[in-house]
């Protein structure tokens, strides 16, 4: 049995709001100084169900997969730490800044590449842009169903038993690999990684493939190809509108709040 | 004349309110730039004169059943034939369970972009432009389309229904939904309803690494019941193990919108705020004015939570 999981690196969502910033006219998010980008939330979940699947099976290859600068190594070797066999980094200057349909396809001509692939995992949205488009967009390009927002999984033979998060509830489907599935934060607690693993990863070997390599032309990749143009960039202004309760002490201010918001109609 | 397409969903056999929403959307849209509205819908001939009496021009109907979530393969062949019939160039849809597949599937088949929860859209020169919250709410980006046709997930109760006219008509147009279905759905369960749900209450106290004491979550938990509603958490009090991660608001946890959020030691990180920004009125209790939480808050009470909560529960018990 052979998994792909494709993860992301991105910029911590847990950066606090002072310190984000925007370049305004590179329409791109300046990196917080001191806070390292990490695993998009979302994708070792997608790690920890195709561990699970592995460990059920009792064989299997995992193939770890990420679009993304020299930085997304890192990415790739938490998910090594956490079980996984092989790292690929798609890495190009062509890819730096490109929307999610070019993303799908980079990501899908990698996972051709891999060959004899039974499933792909991702996480169900990335947490930057937060589309949720690109699970589907790789089984599109791969002619591949796509079950999204997975709760749980379970596969006999060729048939994937999958449990789905929806807005009011839950659904089970069924699907025949080979297949693409997303993977929620309902899924459970990713495994941590344990030092001797993290010492095993970091002899794992991390190949690098370029847009040449994935056999790409060059309308397929670029920023100025992108089929979703991003106009602009910025932070929002937020009018605060925040009434601070004052008060002769800590009790008094509680007292004036319950108040207010008595008044207000909200208890 | 280039048209806009909504695709309504219903609930229970009725057209559900998001379809409106969708309506009014393309109906500004259509209001600047010209063309007509039509709405895709399935099920009987009865759903098209609510969609008719809140702004649509023409419906087309698809078979019952083909526009639910888990049927999106089934779904988009539907989607593809009212697009080409009613010659649209933008085509909208609510961020629902059925439009986050729905959308980038009509996308790729298109060979065309998506944006997904969009806030605001507008006509540049004929051609769509919107507005989408990214980074957890931290920046705003604004996209176009390079592709003819522009599909779009709307973010639900961010347009306003029209009045419905109920002297508007228009036809109505059967479409065929012959889409393989690969995916086979087994079943589909509506959550259980025991206590008051996270995701359903009109009151959520949450409490964050500011509390620093686990044991502060039992005052948490007894202003959330004292107000008949849920006591909720952020990652960062989840990962201390102070809370289960059941209870957990934010990215990876819950996404709430209840009416009234207390937060009580959260600092508002993009991860906290992606769960809870969709609060109709924020409450901060927090020792630092600068927190992000105090300023997107409508009252904030600068001062230590451990002397204001308890003053807070005493005084709202002695407000009857």
């Amino acid at each position: 049995m052979n998994i792909v999981v494709c993860v992301k690196q991105i910029p911590d969502p847990e950066t606090p709001a002072s310190q984000f910033a925007v370049d305004n006219a590179a329409k791109r998010v300046i990196p917080a100084q001191g806070i390292a980008p990490v695993v998009n939330p979302y994708d070792p979940q997608a790690t920890e169900a195709a561990l699970r699947l592995k460990d059920a099976a009792g064989e299997g290859k995992i193939t770890v997969i990420s679009l993304g600068e020299e930085s997304a190594r890192d990415a790739i070797k938490h998910a090594l730490a956490m079980g996984a066999d092989e790292g690929i980094l798609l890495s190009d200057p062509d890819f730096e800044n490109i929307d999610n349909f070019q993303t799908s396809l980079a990501l899908a001509r990698a996972i051709e590449k891999v060959g004899d692939v039974d499933l792909v995992l991702m996480g169900r949205a990335s947490a930057d842009w937060d589309m949720g488009v690109a699970p589907i967009g790789v089984a599109e390009q791969l002619g591949l169903p796509c079950v999204t927002i997975a709760k749980s999984m379970e596969l006999e033979g060729d048939t994937l038993t999958v449990e789905r998060v929806l807005d009011d509830g839950f659904q089970t489907v069924e699907v025949d690999t080979p297949a693409v599935v997303s993977i929620s934060n309902e899924f459970g607690e990713p495994r941590y990684p344990q030092l001797r693993q993290i010492m095993l990863a970091a002899k794992k070997t991390v190949q690098v493939w370029s847009a040449d390599d994935l056999e790409l032309e060059d309308e397929d990749a670029g920023e100025d190809n992108r089929w979703l143009g991003l106009e602009a960039l910025y932070i929002p202004e937020v009018e605060s509108n925040v009434e601070i309760i004052e008060g002769d002490s800590p009790e008094d201010q509680a007292r004036n709040l319950a108040l207010k918001l008595r008044e207000a109609k909200l208890i | 004349m280039p048209g806009t397409l909504i695709i309504a969903e219903t609930v229970e056999g009725a057209v559900a309110p998001l379809s409106f929403e969708l309506l009014a959307a393309a109906r500004s849209l259509v209001d600047q730039g010209g063309g007509s509205v039509s709405a895709l819908v399935a099920g009987d001939e009865s759903l098209a004169q609510p969609l008719f009496e809140h702004g649509a021009d023409a419906v087309y109907l698809a078979p019952a059943g083909s526009l639910v979530s888990g049927y999106a393969e089934t779904g988009v062949a539907a989607a593809l034939a009212a697009c080409e019939a009613a010659g649209a160039e933008v085509v909208l849809m609510g961020q629902t369970s059925l439009g986050r597949d729905l959308a980038p599937l009509m996308a790729f088949r298109l060979n065309t972009a998506v944006a997904m929860d969009c806030l605001s859209l507008e006509l540049q020169e004929g051609r769509l432009r919107a507005t989408r919250s990214c980074y957890g709410g931290n920046a705003n980006a604004e996209v176009t389309w390079r592709g003819e046709t522009q599909i779009a997930t709307l973010k639900l109760k961010a347009w306003d229904a029209l009045e419905p006219d109920t002297s508007r008509n228009g036809s109505v147009v059967p479409v065929e939904a012959a889409g393989e279905q690969r995916v086979r759905v087994i079943s589909t369960e509506a959550a259980e309803a025991t206590g008051v749900r996270l995701e359903d209450a009109e009151v959520v106290v949450s409490g964050g690494r500011g509390l620093g004491d686990p044991s502060a979550f039992s005052m948490m938990e007894e202003l959330s019941e004292l107000l008949g509603g849920a006591t909720g958490a952020s990652r960062a009090a989840c990962d201390l193990g102070w809370y289960p991660p059941s209870q957990q608001v934010g990215l990876t946890g819950k996404t709430v919108t209840p009416n009234l959020y207390i937060a009580v030691g959260i600092s508002g990180a993009s991860q906290h705020m992606a769960g809870m920004s969709g609060s109709k009125n924020i409450i901060a209790i927090n020792r630092d004015p600068d927190a992000n939480m105090v300023q997107v808050a409508r009252f904030a009470v600068i001062e230590d939570y451990k002397k204001v909560v308890p003053a807070l529960i005493d005084a709202i018990k002695g407000l009857d």
